[in-house]
């Protein structure tokens, strides 16, 4: 090309560098050479050349110095919140939670994720699950572990397996199916979404639905979809460390769940006022 | 503004004291004592043999006080001015708790003197010191920094300035190393920590509800809405310019924040050559000195075809010079950072304690699909994309392209199955341009003349005319939401060696299948960029590859040894984006 043969009128630039291994041998510079011409095959190096260029590190590797994959690990309490109803059946309040940590690397993780709710100084219902999640591809974990229920009722526990990630649009969403004692299945699934109304005022809207395959008297269960919780929270980032917010939201139990809810003079559906903090480190 | 200014341990002192031999010189004397007092003198350290010495220094670039690594208890380091033909003798020593480095970025030299740990030394161990011997084979502007975990970051950087055995036909008058950096009070592992748990940690720029409805407003409702679909299935956002921001950044020149106005001097009628030097960890700038033209003359050390222009962008690690003819009045030379979340300024003034407007920034450029090599296929819409693991494009099995380094059509590219199914790689472009020609994102258009890679034309042939006889493709990978990066969707901890055979020309090929540009560097060789037609262009240490564009350069194997590969965006070298070279015989 015509700049290329510009290039000649401005010779003697950039032939100091060239091949020149001027640390090695006494090979002629390549600035002695015509340019654009190719340059004469390097001579095989001697022995010392070559040890020069491979120095024995005894033992030591690069590898063991930069930590591509370093072991990180945290905690966060996506909720931890005071709730009042707004309902029918009169004044109450309480506390509930959702934490969500994780400790490992890029493709395998440890996971604890625990919710549940307080009332009157006493948990009405919890979980804790500890999960190994891995990755399976670019947004998504496979989970397994084991969940363990606790507060009123019959303590259970389960065999956990499902799936965790990012949905297309950004919806963080996690499914997760549960093998119980003799056979009992349950599944929960758990959808939310972060609307930036500005960067630091974040909406975030969440659904949780739970099912289950047999009726579970003790702890106040119906066969079949149980219940739903639909919230809707608006936090303010001080930090994305921690933000405080304000939340409504409304939980319904469904079928025989909601005529054991009533038939123990509950509700079966349910709004609430929330006021809370989430932080992670 | 005394607040602001760094401050010499004690150690340093003793240091230099102690040296007496050494020349240790203001850049012109006379002027470099009349800075302004509010910014530092980065000393200057000229001859043959260098005495360093890497520690820890009290700092405050922020108003805060924080611990810096520096290099002779100064940050950047001192500007260290060799003379080509000479073979230069530094005695590097450890005065850290930890090992340290210090590697000469783009300098030719022997593998044992490159000072990578673990690849060509053992590294400097604390209360040791190394001798790095060698002779210098090229001029130009360059630099050094440290090659151990993340002590770049936090201040192991400084110029290296080579004169040419010859009379140097960049004519000046006299020339200013304008080295930009980015500072953070924050610990950078804390920052990587950070970024593992929230990709978009630093991120306050993320369209919101109010940006919907204004984009609603400006282009329709329906293409607003397509807008935010095409972004929400690739769950990426194109407001995504830089990892780290503004946020915990402070960005400096020569060391100094903007506030303490680093002042270059000249006199009247005088040209001045500014060596620009991008010393970053993480941030690309756009530079500009507004009312002032320059003339572009070398390019990582290497001269180029003069061209005249009125901004460039600066990649990592890349280095550029520039001649200016100044009135006799101050200017501002303003580089803002690519994600326009703050900027490095100093002042060219014929006097110190003048200073020029400063510009405001420019406003946050939006990446569009087109930035992602998802351009070029006219009505492509993201949503016949089936499967959305992969997100674009992961699943359309394509047969390997014979050549895709010559394929200049700007065609469909194929991708490594390594990429296929794989966690660490969250996209891939389709259709990537090859082009040189485009300034880059947020620089298009903007009525001022940009600087490409296109006009950067070295002033010399092709130094090695063999055609390559083999070619390596290498796609530049990353996934941004679990923040992990590497090559071919594979990161340096589980990669086998790159071969090369010692003598041999051969052909680099990266794709960039990621959002961000990424600045790639290959040690003790040079990378011969070509152009779309597959011609030699530009030779240079760096290349920066742009979301959705493929670079293709020529390399001469002719340093035998084991090199460093990598990006030099600092944490996405730490994270995964590094390569070992090795070159044997
Ligand atoms: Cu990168």
């Amino acid at each position: 090309m015509l700049l290329f043969l510009m290039c000649f009128a401005l010779p003697a630039l950039a032939q100091h560098e060239g091949h020149d291994m001027s640390q090695m041998s006494s090979q002629p510079s390549a600035s002695d050479k015509p340019q654009a011409t190719s340059p004469a095959p390097l001579p095989a190096p001697t022995t010392e050349e070559r040890a020069a260029a491979f120095p024995d590190l005894h033992g030591m590797d690069m590898r063991d110095h930069m930590d591509d994959d370093p072991v990180i690990g945290m905690l966060q309490f996506d909720e931890l919140e005071w709730q009042r109803s707004s309902g029918t059946s009169g004044d109450d309040a309480g506390l509930a939670w959702n934490l969500r940590s994780w400790l490992g690397r890029v493709d395998d993780r440890l996971w604890l994720r625990s919710e549940g709710e307080r009332r009157d100084g006493r948990t009405e219902h919890g979980d804790i699950e500890l999960l190994w999640g891995h990755a399976t591809g670019p947004w998504w974990d496979a989970m397994l572990g084991v969940r363990h229920d606790f507060g009123q009722g019959h303590p259970r526990d389960w065999a956990a397996f499902g799936v965790q990630g990012l949905a297309p649009y950004k919806f963080e969403a996690a499914a997760t199916a549960y093998v119980g004692d003799s056979g009992r299945l349950a599944a929960r699934a758990e959808a939310e979404y972060e609307l930036l109304l500005t960067n630091r005022f974040i909406l975030q809207p969440k659904l949780e639905v739970n099912l289950y395959s047999r009726d579970d008297p003790e702890n106040g269960i119906g066969q079949g979809l149980s219940d739903a919780e639909f919230g809707l929270r608006l936090r303010y980032e001080i930090r994305r460390e921690f933000a405080p917010y304000l939340g409504y939201v409304w939980s319904r139990k469904f079928g025989a769940t909601a005529d054991l809810a009533q038939a123990a003079g509950g509700d079966r559906s349910e709004a609430q006022w929330v006021a809370g903090v989430r932080f992670w480190f | 503004m005394t607040e602001k200014r760094y401050r010499f341990d004690t150690e340093r002192r003793q240091f230099v004291t102690g040296l007496a031999a050494l020349p240790l010189l203001a850049t012109w004397p006379g002027h470099g004592r009349t800075q302004n007092p509010a910014a530092p003198v980065v000393p200057e350290l000229r001859g043959i043999r260098f005495e360093l010495s890497v520690g820890a220094s009290p700092v405050n670039l922020t108003g805060k006080s924080a611990w810096a690594k520096t290099v002779n208890g100064s940050l950047p380091a001192p500007t260290l001015r060799w003379r080509e033909g000479d073979t230069v003798e530094l005695r590097v020593g450890n005065r850290l708790r930890e090992d340290t480095s210090l590697h000469w970025h783009g300098i030719l030299l022997p593998a044992g003197m490159d000072g990578v740990p673990g690849l060509s030394f053992h590294g400097i161990a604390p209360g040791e010191s190394y001798l790095y011997r060698f002779r210098v084979r090229q001029a130009g502007t360059y630099w050094y920094h440290a090659h151990s975990s993340l002590q770049e970051a936090v201040g192991v950087y400084g110029a290296i300035v080579i004169d040419p055995r010859e009379p140097d036909p960049i004519a000046a008058d006299r020339d200013h190393v304008i080295l930009l950096s980015d500072w953070s009070d924050e610990d950078p592992h804390a920052i990587v920590r950070k970024l593992r748990k929230q990709s978009d940690y630093y991120n306050l720029h993320k369209r919101t509800v109010g940006d919907f409805f204004r984009d609603a407003r400006r282009d329709g409702f329906d293409a607003a809405v397509a807008d935010r679909k095409a972004w929400g299935r690739m769950r990426m956002s194109p407001t995504d310019l830089a990892d780290v921001t503004g946020l915990t950044y402070t960005y400096l020149v020569n060391g100094a924040p903007p506030a303490a106005n680093w002042t270059a001097l000249f006199a009247r009628g005088e040209k001045v050559r500014l060596r620009f030097i991008n010393g970053s960890a993480m941030t690309f700038f756009d530079v500009r000195i507004p009312g002032l033209r320059m003339t572009v003359v070398a390019a990582d050390g290497q001269p180029v075809h003069p061209v005249s222009v009125d901004e460039f962008r600066i990649g990592v690690a890349e280095t550029l010079d520039v001649v200016v003819e100044p009135a006799e009045r101050p200017y501002t030379i303003f580089a803002q950072a690519m994600d326009r979340g703050g900027y490095a300024r100093a002042t060219l003034s014929p006097r110190s304690g003048l200073q020029a407007d400063v510009p405001p920034l420019d406003p946050r450029p939006i990446l569009t699909m087109q930035d992602m090599g998802h351009g070029g296929m006219a009505g492509h819409d993201m949503s016949q994309m089936k499967g959305m693991e992969g997100g674009c494009g992961a699943d359309m099995k394509m047969p390997a392209m014979q050549h895709a380094g010559h394929d200049m059509s700007g065609g469909m590219i194929a991708h490594p199955a390594s990429e296929t199914g794989n966690p660490a790689v969250d996209m891939q472009t389709m259709t990537p341009s090859r082009a040189l020609d485009d300034p880059g994102i947020g620089l298009r258009g903007n009525g001022r003349r940009v600087l490409s890679y296109a006009d950067l034309k070295s002033t010399f042939a092709d130094p090695d005319g063999r055609e390559p006889g083999r070619e390596i493709e290498l796609h530049l990978t990353g996934n941004m939401e679990r923040y992990t990066w590497g090559f071919d969707g594979i990161p340096f901890s589980k990669a086998d060696p790159v071969r090369l055979n010692y003598g041999e020309r051969l052909r680099i090929v990266l794709v960039n299948d990621t959002m961000m540009e990424h600045p790639i560097h290959l040690h003790g060789m040079w990378s011969d960029l070509e152009n779309a037609d597959g011609e030699f262009h530009v030779r240079k240490h760096t290349i920066s590859v742009p979301p959705g564009h493929v670079r293709s350069y020529r390399v001469t194997a002719d340093a035998l040894g084991r090199w460093a590969y990598h990006c030099h965006m600092l944490l996405h070298m730490e994270l995964g984006m590094f390569r070992e070279v090795r070159v044997d015989a």
